[in-house]
């Protein structure tokens, strides 16, 4: 069993309110525990809103904490990511659009201080796993939403991060790129042995990639449930054809379900207005 | 509308214009000193060819120096003014109120400050003009940065400095370069009207003053028309720069090719 402190990711009792005035104030995540083994892919999924975001933006220091405490890879969240642990896909793409494809790609070889030749032959790879190879020299403007959202996954993969943080990464996709970008994601994964926390909005893409997926419940956020897949690493075409595969797929829709109702449960808290 | 055929509807409108003008005038017999003929503007220009030439040229360089002098300023408050807050706080509502001054008002003072003999006088004046947009207009393009562009770099534990040149000065070009567009015209005007107030005669602005007052409307006319080219002139090269420092911003309004 992995503990808060050997994980890669390790909190205990975590929280964050959003300071504002008044009704204002938004208590975003409340007393999260969570483990996440070296190596291994989570998945968070739950209702719009629930702190999903916040929970990554935690994890990669992006914000700091309100309650409790949070250990990367048996450092302090601050400590990882000066030392480069992380590689993050936001929600929007966000290139750099004064730059090309290729050099943003280059961002953080770039700030890690590769050399130019290492550079173009890093960034060349990694545009070749998300097929875009002959978009390198395009302008992001010149690429639709998914293709940017490609460049934005190659850009996190190139500098080799040991922690994968992927807000809703093919959010923008459509069904037959999203899962061939699933896919390689399983296959960088699987070969690389990164610990990815992958956040989403699809059941059947947190269930098909994950070894576990936490289901969020919102107001305030939490985890309310964590559900193993057992469908073991290798993973293909086939396996969402597996009688194991939609046991899941149920099993995390029931718990979304039944938290999202609220039925029975606390009565729900108006945090906001 | 690529290439020169952009350029074709005024191409042909000019012309015509013109030829408009000089018929109107001439079948109205209006007197040249209400609205003087084309034809006669452009017989002065060239009668009058060498000094307006080096009245031209002369006012050129107060405006250019005078930009120039106003833009490195501008831009040097605007950078000061994103790296320390104190500084933000402090200068913005002053410039934002003083650009709303009529700035032209202090070309007499400027005169007697810089010795009205001098082109550095006329410099100043402009200098001065142009300094509040391009200052404002820059702190806002450094400040207005896409917030996820920011975190970007923040999860690459990107230093300050590489942020500022690599993310804050990029996102300002464009704000930039709309404020140096406005400030090429405002040097021209700043130097013109600066040198209403006196000084050397060899300028555009005494040259127009003399004429206009010897009631010789053709020839101020065919000043107030090398002046009108000086600033067209200003605002070409102004966008040549742009196209050339930013050509993914360029490329990405008029969506062309990069
Ligand atoms: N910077 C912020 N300031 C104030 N409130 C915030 C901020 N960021 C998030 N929140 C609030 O925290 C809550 C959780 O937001 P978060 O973005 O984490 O949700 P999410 O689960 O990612 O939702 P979605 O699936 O729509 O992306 C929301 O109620 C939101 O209003
Ligand atoms: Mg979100």
């Amino acid at each position: 069993m992995t503990t808060a402190t050997t994980a890669a990711v390790g909190a205990v009792g975590l929280g964050k309110v959003f300071e504002g005035t008044g009704r204002q104030r938004i208590e975003a995540l409340q007393d999260i525990d969570l483990a996440i083994a070296p190596g291994e892919f989570v998945s968070l999924i739950g209702p719009s809103g629930c702190g999903k975001s916040t929970l990554l933006r935690l994890i990669g220091d992006l914000i700091t904490p309100s309650s409790g405490s949070l250990v990367v890879n048996g450092k302090t969240p601050h400590q990882a990511r000066l030392d480069r642990d992380y590689g993050m896909v936001f929600q929007q793409a966000t290139l750099l659009e004064w730059r090309s494809v290729r050099r943003n790609v280059e961002l953080p070889l770039e700030l890690i201080e590769l050399s130019k030749a290492e550079r173009a032959a890093r960034a060349e790879a990694m545009l070749d796993l998300v097929d875009l190879a002959e978009f390198a020299d395009h302008q992001p403007w010149q690429l639709s939403g998914g293709m940017q959202q490609r460049v934005a996954i190659a850009r996190a993969l190139a500098f080799d991060p040991a922690l994968l943080l992927m807000d809703e990464p093919f959010g923008a996709l459509d069904e037959m790129t999203r899962e061939r970008m699933q896919q390689e994601v399983l296959r960088i994964w699987s070969r690389t042995g990164k610990t990815v926390v992958f956040v989403t909005h699809s059941i059947p893409e947190a269930v098909f990639l994950s070894s576990r997926v936490m289901v969020m419940s919102a107001r305030p956020g939490r985890i309310s449930q964590v559900i193993e897949v057992g469908l073991g690493a290798r993973r293909d075409d086939d396996t969402r054809e597996d009688q194991r595969f939609y046991e899941a797929i149920t099993e995390v829709r029931e718990a979304l379900r039944h938290r999202q109702g609220a039925v029975g449960g606390e009565p729900v808290r108006e945090a906001t207005s | 509308m690529t290439g020169w055929r952009r350029y074709l509807p005024p191409l042909l409108a000019f012309p015509a214009v013109i030829a408009l003008w000089e018929v109107l005038v001439r079948a109205f017999g209006v007197e040249s000193f209400v609205l003087a003929r084309p034809s006669a503007i452009v017989s002065s220009f060239v009668a009058n060819w060498r000094v307006i030439r080096s009245a031209g040229a002369a006012t050129l360089i107060e405006a250019v120096g005078g930009l120039a002098v106003g833009v490195v300023l501008g831009v040097a408050a605007a950078l000061a003014a994103s790296r320390w807050a104190g500084v933000r706080r402090g200068l913005v509502p002053i410039a934002t109120a003083a650009s709303a001054m009529p700035i032209v008002a202090v070309a007499p003072i400027m005169n007697q400050w810089f010795t009205i003999t001098s082109p550095v006088s006329k410099m100043m004046v402009v200098a001065v003009i142009v300094f509040f947009p391009v200052m404002i207009n820059t702190v806002r393009g450094l400040s207005e940065v896409d917030p996820g562009q920011l975190e970007l770099m923040q999860s690459l534990a990107s230093p300050p400095r590489r942020i500022l040149t690599g993310v804050r000065i990029p996102s300002a070009m464009p704000y930039f370069f709309s404020a140096l567009k406005v400030a090429s015209a405002l040097a021209l005007i700043g130097a013109i009207v600066a040198e209403y107030f006196g000084g050397p005669q060899d300028v555009l602005g005494q040259y127009i003053i003399n004429r206009a007052n010897l009631f010789a409307f053709p020839d101020a006319w065919a000043a107030i028309l090398v002046a009108s080219f000086i600033g067209i002139g200003l605002y070409l090269v102004v966008s040549a720069i742009e196209r050339l420092v930013m050509p993914w911003h360029v490329s990405m309004r008029t969506g062309g090719p990069p």
